[in-house]
């Protein structure tokens, strides 16, 4: 370990630089916030960015500890895709009484709430005092030392063999090789599966234009429907149309929209003569 | 301020998660609250690969995200598939499988 | 002592394997034995008297009368061992000779007797049987190959007595002979086993001639008493004896008239030995055979079931034996051989009641007979030679034997003697009544039967033994009495008669007194019954004395109520207990894991976020312990 300091020369007494301290001040409670955020806001749309915050300050973090390839995949992964995802799925199945906040199972809230302090103060007392006294390691330090077993930092591939993304693409194709392979087959799987979830199976044959037409043509309705407003005092989409004997066509207006009262009983212009009429 | 304030921090992002998967009942945002707990673990990996001077712990962390895409994927299907059945996406009204 | 079998003695077991050979063959045959199945039932009996009588007179050639025959190694384990064998002595050739005698009688009289009856084949197999295990009985030279027997008869007993198994009073009556009997069979045991324990033996050779403490002679002794009561319906015992008579008529004379239900008299004159140890045992036979000869004789009073009063009459007269065997050593002889003179009366008696009731379409209802002497002559003169002998008239059976034992219960001395002698003194009065109220019921006055019966006598066949019986009920006494001959011929098996000694009362004074008292008794009756219309039904206004005598001075009652009632709330106790207690804890185990697993499924909510409660707080417990582990 003694070694491993020497050769991170500029971390002294295990302490962050101080740069490395304000960010973490800043981001961190920005990242608590952000939890909490999405933990207690209503609306679920407000969840999720408050949750693309929190990964946002996560990505942050993972710059400042020297992995600069997993903050910009966090960024673009989790924050771009992933996020867009839920919010898709979110406007997809908009808003529904799943967005009450009522509690509805009794005691739900106030063991949640236990449980969670509880296990906070638990793992984070534990691991305070596992890592009592840990220091950073300098990932971006010199690279190890030939001969120097020492200085291989437990024999890991560090950043400063070229980069970052250099270093983790060597272990990646080399040592975790066959994991990586299993990942490709999962997003596979997950991708079959994904569609299979969401594909809906058409449960008729789509119609043909020759089976529109003819069902047109059978309804004994060939011709299109009245616009609204013809021979009205009005053009508004809500105004029947008049017929020729003065009375208003209901067929004309929308179905779902009310038809004015006003146009319920409008008399016949003059010079219309209704049928009753002329038989008399 | 040493490393293990990173962890710190992400125990109490962890325990957050917990808490809104416990407390939501919109199936999105319990979803929502997996991610954070998943992000969270993210944090202490990178955080170990810091401790440690080595980057398997990154390796993890790479890992655990392309697992967590698949999944969300996943999810969401299995979500929308239920909505579509049920009209809802609350965890509460999908309860037939009990006594 | 004994001498070993030799010559025709050897060949003694076919005894008992002849009859069971052939009740095998009758009851495993089946139909195909149906036409010649009675014949040979009949016929074994019959060549079994003529060897029994061969034997008899081998045995009487011995020098000291006794011949042991042993047959087989039964049981050998380590010291114990049980030998089967048989012995031939004075007193079991006595009884081999009543058995296959009377036997082959009453066998050839049911050749008749049941000739109409669709089981007769069935009914000659168990007869056979019995024969066999009432000859085993008598002949084994053990306490254990006895019991063997002992219980044989018991199961042929049973069986005879429900032969007529569809009828649910002869059912009823077949269990209820049959517990009573396991009552006094338990007792029998018990006895085997003290032998067992105190002697390691139940051979009579070694039993009869060890010297035992008198707290155990006194227990074997009182064991053997109760399985001789209840195998000779003595009281208390006594009550299954006259529900017995729901059997077939010769069963009745056979089995529980002449010969099974004297094996306690048997059993207890072969174990004169254990009794003379024992006073007490012995003054316990004494009033025993006291109140049941009393018991019966009141009990024959009420019955109006012509052979229920001749079973009561029976259950007197065997306690007459035990008062005679009870008595003392030198009254053995005088119990043997009023044992056999009743065998001969008593079957008579039973087989001319058979003869009747054969005549009245199976009736037997003494207030629907009358006026029967003209119509049944023959069954008539032999009632009449069996009543004779049976009241004690002079000359008659009855005359010698039963007036040997009133005086042998006044010589006892002392206040028991009197006790003991008044009371057979006024038996033999109440006997005398009783039987002339059956006599005059069943053979004088009035007829009384309705129209449709048409009385007649029996064929030869029952005719035959019957007439035979009655000769035997009359000169029978006379010939067994006779110069001591039987006194004489017992008296290495159950030692010497008293010879004239000091009399409490001038026995010429007694016999005309008994003599007075029976005369007394028979025309009391005679007047009450014989001067009168007896009428057809049963008198309701009666007095106590007669209601009590009609419920058989309620034993049954009594048994009823103290024994059976109990018994019946105890095990209806046990069973509300195994139900409510024992199955109770077994389903309420059941109902509780159900009803608590119920309660406990209501944890299922069905709702995910429950589940994740659960689940954080079992992985909060994980943890903790973990870590609890760890920074201990």
């Amino acid at each position: 370990m003694s070694q491993l300091l020497l050769a991170a020369g500029e971390l002294h007494n295990g302490q962050v630089p101080l740069g490395e301290a304000v960010a973490f001040w800043i981001l961190g409670p920005l990242s608590l916030a952000g939890a909490m955020g999405t933990v207690l806001l209503r609306n679920a749309v407000h969840s999720a960015l408050s949750l693309a915050g929190t990964m946002m300050c996560l990505g942050m973090f993972y710059l400042i500890e020297q992995g600069p390839f997993l903050g910009f995949v966090q960024i673009i992964v989790y924050t771009g895709a992933i996020m867009i995802l839920f919010l898709f799925v979110l406007m997809l199945v908009g808003r529904d009484s799943s967005d009450s906040l009522v509690e509805t199972l009794r005691g739900q809230r106030l063991a949640a709430a236990l449980f969670g302090i509880g296990f906070a103060l638990l793992v984070a007392l534990s691991v305070g005092r596992a890592f009592k006294g840990s220091t950073p390691a300098n990932l971006n330090g010199t690279a190890p030392t030939a001969g120097d077993p020492s200085s291989y930092a437990g024999g890991k591939v560090l950043n400063s063999n070229g980069s970052n993304v250099n270093s983790i693409a060597d272990l990646l194709f080399t040592r975790y090789l066959f994991e990586f392979e299993l990942t490709s087959a999962l997003l596979i799987v997950a991708a079959v599966g994904a569609m299979i979830l969401a594909h809906v199976e058409r449960e008729e044959p789509k119609l043909t234009q020759r089976a529109l037409a003819r069902a047109r043509i059978r309804s004994g309705r060939p011709q299109p429907l009245p616009g609204p407003g013809v021979l009205s005092s009005h053009n508004a989409i809500g105004t029947p149309a008049l017929l020729p004997d003065g009375s208003i066509s209901e067929e004309s207006v929308m179905s779902g929209l009310q038809i004015g009262s006003e146009y319920e009983n409008v008399p016949a212009l003059p010079g219309v003569i209704s049928e009753g009429e002329g038989e008399r | 301020m040493t490393p293990t304030y990173y962890l710190v921090l992400s125990a109490a992002l962890f325990s957050i998660g917990a808490v809104g998967v416990l407390v939501r009942k919109n199936a999105i945002v319990v979803f929502m609250c997996i991610e954070l707990m998943l992000n969270a673990v993210n944090l202490s990996l990178v955080t170990f690969s810091r401790i440690n001077g080595s980057l398997d712990g990154q390796i993890m962390a790479f890992f655990v995200m392309t697992v967590a895409a698949a999944e969300v994927v996943i999810g969401l299907a299995i979500i929308m598939s239920i909505f579509r059945t049920r009209r809802s996406a609350s965890v509460d009204d999908a309860n037939l499988l009990k006594y | 002592m004994t001498t070993t079998a030799h010559g025709i003695e050897s060949a003694a077991w076919l005894l008992i394997a002849l009859p069971l050979i052939s009740g095998a063959v009758l009851l495993l045959a089946g139909k195909r034995a149906n036409k010649w199945g009675h014949l040979l039932g009949a016929l074994v009996p019959i060549v079994l008297f003529v060897y029994a009588l061969m034997l008899f007179f081998a045995v009487k050639h011995e020098h000291n009368r006794e011949v042991s025959r042993h047959l087989f190694n039964w049981i050998h384990v380590g010291r114990f061992s049980i030998d089967a064998g048989l012995l031939l002595d004075p007193l079991s050739l006595v009884f081999v000779l009543l058995i296959t005698g009377v036997g082959s009688l009453i066998h050839i009289y049911a050749v008749g007797y049941m000739s109409h009856d669709p089981g007769r084949r069935r009914f000659f197999g168990y007869f056979n049987i019995f024969v066999a295990a009432m000859l085993l009985l008598v002949l084994a030279d053990n306490y254990l190959s006895l019991y063997v027997g002992w219980e044989g008869v018991g199961v042929a007993s049973y069986l005879l007595i429900s032969f007529y198994y569809d009828r649910n009073s002869a059912a009823t009556a077949g269990n209820k002979a049959f517990f009573a009997n396991r009552v006094g069979d338990v007792g029998l045991s018990v006895a085997i086993m003290l032998m067992f324990a105190y002697l390691g033996n139940t051979s009579f050779q070694t039993v009869l001639h060890s010297h035992l403490s008198n707290g155990v002679a006194s227990a074997i002794a009182f064991m053997l008493l109760l399985g001789a009561c209840g195998k000779s319906g003595q009281f208390p015992l006594q009550t299954w004896l006259p529900d017995a008579m729901e059997g077939p008529t010769p069963v009745s004379a056979l089995i529980h008239a002449a010969t099974m239900v004297t094996a306690g008299v048997y059993l207890i004159a072969r174990s004169a030995a254990i009794f003379d140890q024992s006073q007490s045992a012995r003054t316990m036979i004494t009033i025993i055979g006291a109140i049941t000869l009393l018991y019966g004789c009141v009990s024959a009073f009420g019955q109006d079931d012509l052979k229920k009063v001749l079973a009561y009459s029976t259950v007197s007269q065997i306690g007459y034996m035990f008062l005679a065997v009870g008595l003392g050593p030198g009254v053995y002889a005088i119990g043997i051989i009023h044992l056999l003179g009743h065998g001969f009366f008593k079957a008579a008696l039973f087989l001319s009641a058979g003869s009747v009731m054969h005549a009245m379409n199976d009736r037997i209802d003494m207030r629907r007979f009358g006026g029967l002497r003209t119509v049944m002559p023959i069954t008539f003169a032999v009632f009449v030679c069996g009543y004779l002998a049976l009241i004690g008239f002079p000359l008659a059976t009855g005359f010698w034997t039963k007036d040997k034992i009133i005086e042998a219960a006044f010589d006892k001395g002392g206040t028991s003697g009197w006790i003991l002698g008044i009371a057979a003194l006024l038996g033999a009065g109440l006997t005398a009544a009783y039987m002339t109220r059956a006599l005059v019921m069943t053979f004088f006055g009035e007829k009384r039967w309705e129209d449709d019966v048409h009385p007649h006598e029996a064929p030869k066949s029952m005719t035959l033994p019957m007439i035979v019986l009655g000769a035997l009920s009359l000169v029978g006494g006379y010939l067994l009495i006779f110069g001591g001959g039987v006194q004489h011929w017992l008296t290495p098996s159950v030692g010497p008669s008293v010879e004239e000694g000091v009399h409490t009362v001038n026995p010429t004074v007694l016999s005309i007194l008994t003599l007075v008292v029976i005369a007394l008794g028979a025309y009391g009756a005679y007047a009450a019954y014989g001067r009168k219309a007896v009428p057809v039904e049963k008198p309701v206004a009666v007095s106590p004395i007669t209601r009590a005598a009609r419920k058989n001075i309620y034993a049954d009652a009594f048994n009823e109520a103290v024994l059976m009632k109990p018994g019946q709330w105890l095990s209806r106790a046990l069973v509300y207990f195994d139900n409510r207690g024992v199955d109770g804890a077994v389903t309420g185990l059941a109902a509780g894991m159900g009803g608590s697993s119920s309660r406990l499924r209501r944890m299922q909510t069905g709702f995910v976020r429950s589940y994740a409660l659960s689940m954080l707080g079992g992985t909060i417990a994980v943890v903790a312990v973990l870590l609890a582990v760890r920074f201990q």
